[in-house]
């Protein structure tokens, strides 16, 4: 067998657990779920697929791989599903453990796949199936797995303590007052106007991001709350791991916080998968058509800001920048114009990429990929050689990642493939242009 | 034989045709209710937008990328479905049978569109060989399906040309018409009926629940 | 919770200053001018008295009660609020070591941290969670738990606040050690001592009425759930649960659980409703324990209140929060929400109506009243029985009925004072 980036992957979390399993597990689990957790669009795609390889162009993967037919779309779905439900779920573990592979490591879930399917085969979604019969069989990658077990056991994804969150607001809100002295991060302010929800990395690694944050709410005038109890974190790893139970726990208390607290709206900060986890995943497995409180992403919160002047822009930034359409926010809610509208309204000297918008490529670090962890990081730098070779041609020196997965992957990719770039966020670039009015100055 | 092929086994398929139609399209929309995700978020805006993007050709970026291959997939496809429709000879039988007709094709033009389904057939035959990605994902049945669908034109085509035994070809001819109506519902060549709908519910996912564009 | 609070509300009531009008009781301006910031209001359950953290300097911080501060400083003060009983608390610190300030006095005890306060019905309990020496616990009227724990997350105290119990991690858990994990180091422990079971999780423990048991969420195996009761589960495992409750009279337990992909209502591991639902949480017993209310969501995406699983008849698209009885529990209101306007539903009729905003209902004590404070245009209002009143305020808090039921008492602000009126009911919206 051809030596492959992942071919000689150690992963307990896959390794192990596929080798404990029973066939008479993995049917009754197959079977389950191909009869009981899924219904027409299972069954519709299956069967409407007519194997014309269309998709395989619009996978990263794919093109990234030298057009290695085992990562086109299809192909994966051939490898996975296909097998599932022509063998009846009479499959072995060494079998499960590819199935993982492939489906939680080699497949983003970015859908854009769906776009270049003539027939609109969510084969994302057909993944995921895939993923949520791993997730039950127990046999998921060990860091993403852990990944939810830290949602399941502290209801955010980098085990956060309670105390460490409340401490690192209060950290960052003096941090902001050395910038803007009448900065505040107002904690449970039952009937704010906005709750700002982040992702558990913001407290844990990246906490000048809050700071950030507090200082364009003080200048955008808003009245904003964050909780100091669990459901603060909007990210959800459960859903990309398969774990739907998890998943919809996570979301209902961050939509439950954000009742308690009266608000109007959430605004959420620079992260794809949250909003899609907030947004559409985690709502429907709770029975919501619709978020139940309006959600804006920080890429509409930002437009909303410049484009009404409540944020002015003092001088341009000069860097050469260009960007990162996150999968989730621009395929997931046509955000594209905006973050183009924001990018020009803040930055001098813009390139846009090629493709771009709901064509652009994927990170390939987002639908828990990366998450996945440092053993397959290798496999996961040569699933996006089309990233680099896009980006590089637009030559840049700054990509803005409005997207904390966009963000970690894309520095990956820069480094791996030795690129001279840097990323940032949003709101990095904005706190260092916006007007701060004269009477916020203190 | 002869007549039982030109009277009641067209019955037959087409009933079958029908009634298999209904039957899956009937229970995919059963089903979709058990998905519960599906059907309150489909709107027509969305549905026909999605639709008429897809079916127009290069109506959509993949369909730009591949311009040989959307040209050839749309003379195949409307071929397929206009030949048999306007062929002289089908309008022919209608009339003597229920005192009906509609346009026809002329001679020339339906011989050479049967002639571009074939060889477009056979471009795709080849393209599961040649291309590693389709080839791939292909099986035994992708052929199968192929075959099934070629034969009523080639059938049609030698009947044509009188190449053979006349009969035997014209009996050849209605069975192969037959089959192909009749296998439609139940193997993949449902992607016909299950086009709209598919394309559809992406088109709403996309436009109604994510204010983007699928195309 | 809240019947039990609307009864010690109603009996505390009498003591309160009834009289028809409106005191001024402070200067929000010159509070603002006295100080470098003063930052979120709370009123008192009688309305007497507001209070705030406000800043006085660079790292020194204290509460300020109408136009009075307490004496000490401290380098942080946050988390001013009022309990039931009155007091006024804040969380503080003090060189660099947490506690809790009750009237300007702090505990004795310090902490690395201190975090989200709870009270006991009558007000006479304090609880918050405590973290030392990287250990957890639960610290009531400043005693903390004899016993801490390496990870703790809900905690709940019994009604009389003597007790407390919390969600606690019984076991080290090295990083990314998926199979301990699921081997179980979640547990419950109450008043500092762990049960002897462990679970892959625990969740939203409760006590009953009488504080003698704790009713908990379970997870089991990855897609196992279900309650456990003073440490042993119930016999059967489901898809999922969510928070249970103890029946006010009899103590029994009552939590949704999931069935073959629907959700029921249980009572004590039995089937308590025959109805199957999409969704199904949230649910309340009227003070009597005679009638049972939840939010349900009977088909996908549309939501309601099922009272003795009789759901309403009308639906609404975006969200139903938790249902409120009447005291006498013929009447059941709740906050809902359609087309992003918020309003009340009263037994299943929607106000007409709608706000940006609004807050749980509040029933008279003879339970044909409902009052409510709700937001629109940046304004507060006060709803009665369908009714909007006329009185725009700057800020509103919850209406509060007398004991018999004729007066309402209004805590708000406007023109910058922070005013307490007594209005009879008759004329609240006047």
């Amino acid at each position: 067998m051809k030596e492959t980036p992942e071919s000689k992957v150690v992963d307990p979390g896959i390794d192990e657990t596929s080798r404990r399993l029973t066939p008479e597990k993995i049917q009754r689990v197959v079977k389950h779920v191909l009869n009981k957790e899924t219904a027409s669009r299972l069954q519709v795609y299956l069967d409407t697929c007519v194997r014309c390889g269309l998709c395989a162009e619009a996978c990263h993967t794919y093109l990234s791989r030298d057009k290695d037919p085992n990562f086109s779309p299809v192909g994966k779905v051939k490898a996975t599903l296909w097998e599932l439900v022509k063998r009846d779920g009479k499959v072995d573990g060494e079998f499960v453990r590819n199935m993982a592979r492939i489906a939680f490591t080699e497949c983003s879930v970015c859908r854009r796949c769906s776009m270049y399917c003539p027939f609109g085969i969510d084969i994302a979604y057909l993944l995921l199936t895939v993923r949520r019969i791993c997730s039950l069989l127990g046999v998921v990658p060990l860091y993403l797995q852990d990944t939810t077990n830290s949602h399941a056991a502290t209801q955010n994804q980098m085990w956060v303590q309670q105390d460490e969150w409340i401490d690192t607001l209060q950290w960052q809100e003096e941090e902001s007052q050395f910038e803007i002295p009448s900065c505040r991060i107002p904690l449970e302010k039952e009937g704010a106007d906005v709750m700002y929800s982040v992702i558990a990395p913001e407290p844990k690694i990246l906490a000048q991001l809050l700071g950030n944050m507090a200082q364009i709410f003080a200048v955008a005038g808003e009245n904003w709350t964050m909780p100091a109890t669990d459901g603060w974190d909007n990210s959800n790893m459960a859903m990309y791991s398969g774990d739907f139970e998890i998943m919809g726990r996570v979301e209902r208390l961050h939509w439950e916080t954000a009742a308690r607290l009266r608000v109007k709206k959430i605004v959420m900060g620079e992260c794809g998968h949250a909003f899609r986890g907030a947004v559409y995943d985690g709502p429907r497995w709770l029975g919501w058509q619709f978020p139940p409180i309006p959600m804006v992403h920080a890429i509409e919160y930002y437009y909303d800001l410049l484009s009404s002047g409540r944020i002015k822009v003092r001088e341009k930034y000069k860097e050469h920048v260009t960007i990162q359409d996150p999968c989730n926010t621009v395929r997931g809610r046509g955000l594209g114009d905006k973050l183009r509208y924001v990018v020009n309204a803040l930055c001098e000297n813009f390139t846009d990429v090629t493709p771009k918008q709901e064509h652009n490529y994927c990170c390939a670090a987002g639908g828990g990929v990366i998450n996945c962890g440092p053993p397959w990081k290798r496999s996961r730098m040569v699933s996006n050689r089309v990233k680099a070779e896009q980006l590089a041609a637009t030559g840049a020196d700054i990509v803005i990642t409005p997207c904390h997965n966009c963000h970690s992957g894309i520095e990956d990719i820069i480094g791996h493939y030795d690129l001279g770039m840097h990323v940032k966020f949003i709101s990095e670039i904005m706190v260092e242009v916006m007007e701060v009015p004269e009477h916020l100055k203190g | 034989m002869y007549e039982f092929s030109r009277g009641p086994l067209v019955w037959i398929a087409f009933a079958i045709l029908f009634v298999g139609s209904v039957y899956r399209i009937v229970s995919a929309i059963v089903l979709a209710r058990k998905d519960k995700v599906v059907l309150p978020y489909m709107k027509w805006k969305f549905s026909l937008r999605s639709l008429f993007h897809w079916s127009l050709p290069f109506g959509s970026h993949n369909m730009r990328i591949r311009p040989a291959f959307t040209v050839l997939s749309f003379l195949f496809h409307g071929c397929l479905l206009l030949t048999p429709l306007l062929t002289l000879g089908h309008v022919a039988l209608v009339r003597e049978s229920w005192g009906i007709s509609w346009w026809s094709l002329p001679d020339g033009l339906s011989t050479m569109m049967t002639i571009l389904v074939i060889i477009v057939g056979v471009f795709f035959v080849l393209r599961r060989i040649a291309d590693p990605t389709v080839r791939f994902v292909t099986s035994y049945l992708d052929f199968v399906l192929v075959i099934l669908v070629l034969a009523p034109f080639v059938t049609g085509l030698m009947a044509y040309y009188q190449v053979g035994n006349y009969e035997t070809v014209m009996i050849v001819h209605m069975w192969a018409g037959a089959i192909w109506l009749a296998m439609i519902p139940f193997t993949r060549i449902a992607h016909m009926l299950f086009f709209p709908l598919t394309r559809a519910y992406m088109g709403c996912e996309f436009g109604h629940v994510r204010s983007a564009r699928d195309w | 919770m809240t019947l039990v609070r609307q009864e010690i509300h109603e009996m505390k009531a009498k003591n309160w200053d009834w009289q028809i009008g409106t005191r001024v009781l402070a200067d929000l301006a010159k509070v603002r001018s006295s100080y470098a910031r003063v930052d979120e209001l709370d009123v008192s359950p009688d309305g007497e008295l507001i209070a705030a953290p406000v800043k006085l300097e660079e790292g020194s911080f204290t509460a300020c009660i109408n136009e009075e501060r307490w004496p000490d400083s401290y380098e942080i003060c946050w988390f001013v609020r009022f309990t039931p009983a009155g007091k006024l608390i804040a969380l503080v610190r003090i060189d660099d070591e947490w506690t809790v300030a009750v009237d300007g006095v702090p505990w004795e005890e310090r902490f690395e941290y201190v975090w989200n306060p709870r009270f006991s019905a009558d007000g006479s309990s304090v609880a918050v969670a405590s973290k030392r020496d990287n250990l957890y616990g639960i610290t009531i009227n400043g005693k903390p738990w004899g016993t801490t724990f390496q990870g703790m997350r809900d905690f709940c105290i019994s009604p009389d606040g003597t007790r407390s119990a919390a969600t606690v991690q019984v076991a080290p858990l090295a990083e990314a050690d998926v199979p301990a994990f699921f081997a179980g180091v979640w547990s419950v422990a109450v008043d500092g001592k762990a049960w002897n079971n462990r679970f892959v999780n625990a969740w939203n423990p409760v006590f009953s009425s009488d504080g003698q048991k704790v009713a908990v969420e379970i997870r089991t195996d990855i897609c196992d759930y279900a309650i456990a009761v003073d440490g042993d589960p119930w016999p059967s495992r489901y898809g999922g649960v969510w928070a249970p409750i103890c029946h006010p009279v009899d103590g029994g337990v009552i939590a949704p659980a999931r069935l073959d992909g629907a959700w029921v209502l249980m009572k004590d591991g039995n089937q308590m409703w025959d109805g199957r639902y999409n969704q199904l949480w949230l649910q309340q017993c009227s003070r009597d324990g005679k009638r049972v209310a939840a939010v349900v969501s009977p088909v996908f995406g549309k939501w309601t209140v099922a009272v003795d699983d009789v759901p309403w008849r009308r639906v609404f698209g975006d969200m139903v929060q938790q249902p409120v009885f009447s005291p006498d529990g013929k009447h059941v209101a709740a906050v809902v929400k359609e087309n992003n306007r918020w309003t009340i539903a009263l037994d299943g009729e929607p106000v007409a109506a709608d706000f940006d905003m609004i807050w749980d209902p509040v029933f008279s004590p003879c339970g044909s009243h409902v009052v409510a404070r709700a937001e629109r245009g940046g304004k507060y209002l006060v709803l009665y029985d369908g009714r909007t009143g006329r009185t725009a305020y700057d800020r509103l808090w919850e209406p509060v009925f007398s004991s018999d039921g004729r007066q309402v008492m209004l805590r708000y602000v406007r023109d910058d004072k922070y005013c307490r009126q007594v209005v009879s009911l008759n004329d609240l919206l006047k």
